[in-house]
């Protein structure tokens, strides 16, 4: 059985150079690590026999436009084992992609797809990186900080392109 | 040799059996699926977006029509999160309003799954019962918060108002009778062969793969993996209830059946152990800032009244962080992730949908078996695209 | 079409319109399409407390081509619009449309980018039923409405029937 302090040394002994930001706010843990070292990570977090992280609850994607690094990728990890729950981050500027963690947690591929269509992060080595919730052929994405929440053609009449 | 291909079939959004706008493409070997993709976001409304624009109060009937078949879970998961950003605490009598009232809109989804479920089977009686039954529930809905499919009855801070008289005879009287309807459905269902047939079996899926692929709910639970929110992170006082979690062994859709029938009866005595032991008190937190003042003082008080102005006007301002706010729903782990800047309106809000990632796992339970089992199977997972399209 | 095709001009017009819309109004089957949550309501209507068959809709046809009512009972969205108008376009005539709720009235509180504001945007509405979700009571109130409609009828407006009655 592992707890929150144990989990924290034992990723700062592994991958020292990697953590950038440590902050614990009401009772939940963040780490802030660079996109390079996400997928190594991750392997050694659900693979350890101790931490046994081998739960993805959750992975979206937050926009801080007009700051750069533009957006930032959060994946929020649970251990049933030890009960813990862990956030990662990594930032991503527009135009970069990060890699896949499908390989890892099979959960991750409808989450990603859905990073990728209402953000526009690209992630290397998705088997199927295609948009899941607006239709092929959507120009935009939506959840970007520029994008209007009523739509960008909110003031003309809907035409059917049947 | 002649060529053989599979046979690609559209089970379109419009669909008896999918349980709202999911759009299957299924390859067939004559009657055997051999590739099923889903395509989602026929419903897809923009709720995550809409919250980057709304005060966080006006959020919360929003989050009513997410899974419009649990709208107490999906009020609660909301203003946990909230609640936690705020670090504020929260009456006792109030948490036992919000138990009693998860747990009875527990039921209430957990009705319409049995009744739709079956009728997709073939099995048209059991839904009248079902239904019936819902209507006890809706009714008092309608009775404490004034909605019967969409009551946003939850506020941060508490609940709106308190029970008014009379309700918690109404409330006894459904718990003291719904045993009994359980009964019912099992005389019709449990040991029926043509339902044993058409479940036993049907929609495997194993312990590691359920794990991998984030499943939770009933459907993680069929598999055999015995976790439940309410259990291992407690919330709003769930942790002074007594009941059990059902756990089923193979992971195939009457192992789910079976989990949601003791579901139901687990969840109507915890709404028996909510009667008896409910607090007097407040239902609302007295912070000033937070919560809206009751209304004999606004109508009277002109303090309060333009707290009340400031409130649902302006809103509040949290602190800057992120918290994720997590509750056992009917379909499974639904949780709220808030990122805050110090502004009246939360920078972004996510909400974790359980029956996406349920769905996302659906192509791994169907590949291989007959095109009628994927009925079953849709059925038995409990989809709701209000969730998963958001 | 129907049996209007085959009428030439005649006295008895107004009695087999009287004898027609009574059959029609008095079996109104509408085809499945909930969308999002006014189907909980919808479906609810169909059930034991509000039983909408003693109305005529004895049972909801999974079907278009079977049926003559369509009710939109829920969301919009853009992605759903060429679906809608696909079924819509495969009922025969005659066929009508119930807006249910307030996001096929109008948008409803989903004023965004993928949202359409209305489905009378791509269909003409016959009824519209306000609401969030409207109560099963209101649903029957507007079928009542619509079999009175429908009584109001009469066979020479029929777009076929007129060529075929050389009204012009």
């Amino acid at each position: 059985m592992a707890d929150i302090q144990s989990l924290i040394d034992k990723l700062k002994g592994k991958f020292p150079a990697s953590i950038q930001q440590l902050k614990t706010f009401r009772g939940e843990v963040t780490v802030t690590l660079p996109k390079e070292d996400i997928y190594a990570i991750c392997q050694f977090l659900s693979s350890d026999s101790e931490l046994q992280f081998q739960f993805l609850t959750d992975l979206c994607g937050v926009d801080f436009f007009p700051e750069t690094p533009r957006f930032e990728v959060v994946y929020l990890l649970y251990s049933m084992k030890n009960n813990l729950r862990l956030r990662l981050k990594a930032k991503v500027a527009q135009g970069e992609s990060i890699p896949s963690v499908e390989s890892i947690w099979k959960a991750a591929n409808w989450l990603e797809r859905e990073v990728y269509d209402l953000f526009g992060i690209p992630f290397e080595n998705h088997p199927d990186l295609r948009r899941i919730l607006l239709w092929d052929g959507y120009e935009g994405f939506p959840l970007r900080k520029d994008y209007p929440v009523e739509g960008p053609d909110f003031d003309k009449p809907f035409v059917l392109e049947v | 040799m002649a060529e053989t291909r599979f046979m690609t079939i559209n089970m379109g959004p419009q669909h008896p059996a999918t349980h709202g706008v999911l759009r299957l493409v299924l390859e067939l070997d004559g009657e055997i699926v051999v590739k099923a993709t889903p395509h989602i976001g026929h419903l897809h409304r923009g709720v995550e977006k809409l919250g980057e624009n709304r005060t966080y109060h006006q959020f919360i009937p929003l989050t009513d029509r997410l899974d419009y078949t649990n709208a107490m879970g999906n009020n609660l998961a909301y203003v946990l999160a909230v609640e936690k950003l705020l670090d504020l605490e929260i009456p006792k009598r109030a948490q036992y309003l919000r138990v009693m009232m998860a747990e009875l809109q527990r039921i209430a989804a957990h009705l319409i799954w049995l009744g739709t479920h079956v009728l997709d089977l073939g099995a048209t009686t059991p839904i009248f019962y079902t239904f019936r039954e819902r209507e006890d529930i809706l009714r008092i809905f309608e009775e404490v918060a004034g909605g019967r499919l969409t009551p946003t009855y939850l506020r941060i801070g508490g609940v709106s108002k308190d029970l008014p008289d009379g309700i918690e005879e109404k409330i006894k009287a459904f718990v003291d009778a719904f045993s009994g309807h359980v009964k019912e459905y099992e005389t019709l269902l449990t040991e029926n062969v043509i339902w044993l047939n058409r479940t036993k079996g049907v929609g495997i899926i194993s312990r590691e793969d359920v794990i991998n692929w984030g499943v939770t709910g009933p459907t993680l639970r069929g598999s055999g993996v015995k976790w439940d929110v309410r259990k291992a992170l407690p919330y709003s006082s769930y942790d002074q209830f007594e009941f059990d979690i059902p756990v089923g062994s193979v992971g195939d859709a009457y192992d789910r059946y079976v989990v949601r029938l003791r579901e139901m009866e687990w969840s109507n005595s915890i709404v028996k152990q909510a009667l008896e032991k409910l607090p007097k008190g407040p239902v609302i937190a007295g912070d000033p800032k937070v919560p809206l003042p009751p209304k004999e003082a606004v109508t009277n008080d002109i303090a309060s009244l333009i707290r009340q102005f400031k409130i649902a006007s302006e809103g509040f301002y949290p602190p800057k962080g992120e918290v994720y706010a997590s509750v056992e729903s009917a379909k499974g782990e639904l949780g709220f992730y808030i990122i805050s800047d110090g502004s009246n309106h939360p920078f972004r809000v996510r909400i974790r949908p359980p029956s996406f990632l349920n769905l996302s796992a659906l192509p791994k339970m169907i590949e291989g078996s007959l095109i009628s089992d994927v009925v079953t199977t849709i059925g038995s997972i409990d989809i709701v695209l209000g969730e998963i399209d958001r | 079409m129907g049996v209007e095709t085959y009428l030439d001009k005649t006295p008895l017009m107004p009695y087999l319109d009287k004898v027609v819309n009574w059959g029609r109004k008095y079996s109104i089957w509408p085809v499945t399409f909930g969308l999002a949550c006014c189907a909980l309501e919808m479906m609810v209507a169909s059930m034991a407390t509000w039983d909408i068959s003693r109305f005529g809709s004895e049972i909801f046809r999974p079907s278009p081509r079977q049926s003559d009512l369509m009710i939109v009972a829920g969301t919009l969205t853009k992605k759903m619009a060429p679906m809608v108008r696909r079924i819509y376009d495969q009922m025969p005539e005659p066929k009508w449309v119930i807006a249910m709720g307030a996001c096929a009235c109008s948008g409803g509180i989903f004023k965004t980018y993928s949202v359409v504001q209305g489905v009378d945007q791509i269909l003409p509405v016959d009824f519209y039923i306000p609401g969030c979700p409207p109560k099963p009571e209101a649903l029957l109130a507007a079928l009542v409405k619509l079999q009175k409609k429908i009584e109001k009828e009469s066979l020479a407006d029929r777009k076929d029937v007129r060529s075929s009655l050389e009204l012009g």
